[in-house]
């Protein structure tokens, strides 16, 4: 039983990588880098529901601000398209601090609905400033080069891209295992407490906010760049409401589930468009729904609780606490 | 300039009908329903339904539909909303946004987004000499049903016993169970009325606002800033920041065309900065 808990964590680490590296091999390349984008961009707002209790409903600002400045970048500077995804993040965390100053001191619901008004806000402003975001006509004709090596095939840009959201994926696994990572979980499950310890919870969870906006800045950054334009559909609240549902789906709490969430969504929404389905929210808000109301542990976390009863057979199982989000297993 | 400022309490009434049903139903329930905006749509498609399958007119669908709709939020409310009630409020936050995204697409996939018009009840069609300027009769309407709807809502909430429980189960739910009072039997009906008011406000907006599947989710937004400006929970906070709002706004459009449709959330930055609760919110509820 150690001998399997100890081959458990790298032996999955493997298997994670060898999809991500196999990926655009059997699925068409282009919605693999929809995946790897989504899945960071998932695993940067699992960062706050799961680690930090902090249900942010508007990080299509931080995803679809960072495109925009990714996208003009890339447009008028004719750099490699790393350093303008670079400047994408950059700018998406700069965009988290006065939005973060301001809904970190709010409580759960309070800090959904400040965070969803925020980034309706940013929206508007994307849509009105025609002369820098194109309007409804977005930012087309985003250059895919890296320093004269034409990427514009979507299979070699998602490896070009693929380390990027590796190294964002580690990121985010090294501030959730971090001292400082430590210190928002305890933020999550016992704010007073903390308090009473301390620790200024405003500033760490304002950190927290900002350095997952910057992940949501990378993630939105390589997406608008795989995609060559930056549109009005980056910061519109759905694309806030699909990162939750791929946390929620993939399960709150456990990081990678969001990577599962990513693929589902994606891979769903591809069938359908195919298919011809255009009103795909009747099939993913159907599908939850019945996560929040059945499967609150979402795909990662039931199979992780399935694993560990098994595992620890004989043993009480663990408790589990569903009264508040992102409550440890 | 004047008929800017009343073109604003127009706008304002919508926001204070929704922020009022969101603020009775948050309050009751802790839950902040994401479908809000949805019922609304449904509120307009509802009487466009009537009007142009079974030839049912404004006046009929006036009450006939905020009643179906608020029968459909007590069958929600016992059905799911109530399972998720002693879990995170944020999972019945979740689970409306789910609802609001199905029933959204269920109305585009039926109609398409392209707007679905209605006309205006004969008998409102003309303008009215309000002293100043003349004004179209309908709107006149909208601001003077919404104002005693609001007033009658608050009679009921301040004035009656029912009214007095559901003030006292918002305020203090512990206490007022120890005190004999069962709050779980007014939950459902409490939520059917949030959800009847905001179908209400569906069946206003359907002749002067265009009538689409997207019409809601936007407005809904909106009102969740009218709602955080006014404070949570507070039932006068909300009516007074939707019309304060609405004036603000339109006074705003009028002056600096270019802040439109940020302006709300300038304000709501603003008030955040001053009073973190909302103007009418206690401290304790939001922090």
């Amino acid at each position: 039983m150690i001998l399997s808990k100890l081959a458990g964590r790298p032996f999955l680490l493997a298997i994670g990588l060898v999809v991500a590296l196999v990926l655009p091999w059997f699925i068409y390349p282009p919605v693999a880098l929809d995946i790897a984008c989504w899945a960071l961009f998932a695993a940067a707002v699992d960062l706050l529901l799961g680690f930090t209790g902090l249900l942010s409903f508007g990080h299509a600002a931080f995803w679809g601000g960072s495109a925009y400045c990714t996208g003009l970048i890339a447009l008028h500077s004719g750099l490699p398209f790393p350093v303008a995804v670079l400047g994408g993040a950059i700018f998406a965390g700069v965009l988290a601090v006065p939005i973060g100053f301001l809904s970190v001191r709010l409580r759960g619901i309070y800090f959904a609905m400040v965070t969803l008004a925020f980034a309706q806000m940013v929206y508007f402003v994307a849509n009105q400033w025609r002369d820098a975001t194109g309007g409804e006509n977005g930012l087309q004709g985003i250059p895919r080069e890296f320093f004269g090596v034409d990427l514009s095939d979507p299979f070699f840009f998602y490896y070009a891209a693929l380390p990027f959201v590796l190294v964002g994926l580690f990121i985010a696994w090294r501030i959730v295992r971090s001292p400082f990572g430590r210190v928002l979980m305890s933020i999550r499950d016992n704010p007073n407490r903390a308090r009473a310890l301390g620790y200024s919870i405003d500033r760490y969870k304002l950190l927290a906010f900002v350095l997952s906006a910057v992940l949501s800045g990378l993630a939105g950054g390589l997406f608008t760049v795989g995609h060559g334009f930056a549109s009005l559909q980056g910061v519109y609240w759905t694309t806030s409401g699909q990162a939750v549902m791929m946390v929620v789906l993939g399960g709150i709490g456990t990081l990678w589930g969001g990577a599962i969430g990513a693929a589902l969504v994606v891979e769903l929404n591809d069938y359908l468009a195919t298919a011809g389905f255009e009103e795909t929210g009747i099939i993913t808000g159907a599908i939850f729904i019945l996560v929040v109301l059945l499967f609150r542990r979402g795909v990662w976390g039931t199979a992780r609780d399935l694993i560990s009863a098994r595992t620890s057979r004989g043993r009480p199982a663990p408790e589990t606490n569903d009264a508040k989000v992102g409550a440890p297993v | 300039m004047l008929q800017q400022a009343f073109n604003g309490l127009v706008g304002g009434a919508f926001y204070a009908l929704l922020a009022l049903g969101l603020a009775v139903i948050f309050g009751m329930l802790g839950v902040v329903n994401f479908a809000h905006g949805a019922f609304y749509m449904l509120g307009a498609f509802g009487s466009y339904v009537l009007l142009d399958s079974f030839g049912v007119s404004f006046w009929l669908a006036l009450p006939i539909v905020p009643v179906v709709l608020g029968v459909v939020g007590v069958v929600l409310e016992r059905l799911f909303i109530h399972r998720l009630a002693p879990l995170d409020p944020l999972y019945n936050f979740l689970f409306t946004f789910g609802l609001a995204l199905i029933l959204q697409d269920l109305v585009k996939r039926q109609y398409g987004v392209q707007s679905q018009p209605y006309p205006r009840p004969s008998a409102l069609g003309g303008s009215i000499d309000l002293g100043l300027f003349t004004y179209p009769a309908y709107q006149v309407f909208v601001l003077g049903v919404s104002v005693v709807l609001c007033g009658a809502v608050w009679v009921i909430l301040t004035r009656t016993r029912v009214g007095m429980i559901v003030r006292a189960a918002t305020e203090r739910p512990e206490l007022s169970r120890a005190l004999g009072i069962d709050v779980a039997r007014w939950v459902t009906p409490v939520f059917g009325f949030g959800i009847a008011l905001a179908a209400f406000a569906g069946v206003l907006a359907a002749p002067m606002r265009a009538v689409n599947p997207l019409m809601g989710s936007d407005l809904i937004i909106t009102v969740f800033a009218v709602v955080v400006i006014g404070g949570l929970g507070s039932v006068f906070g909300s009516v007074a920041a939707g019309f304060a709002v609405g004036l603000v706004s339109a006074l705003g459009n009028y002056y600096v065309p270019s802040l439109s449709q940020t302006l709300v959330f300038i304000l709501m930055a603003a008030v955040l900065l001053w009073r973190p609760a909302g103007l009418f919110g206690r401290e304790e509820a939001a922090l």
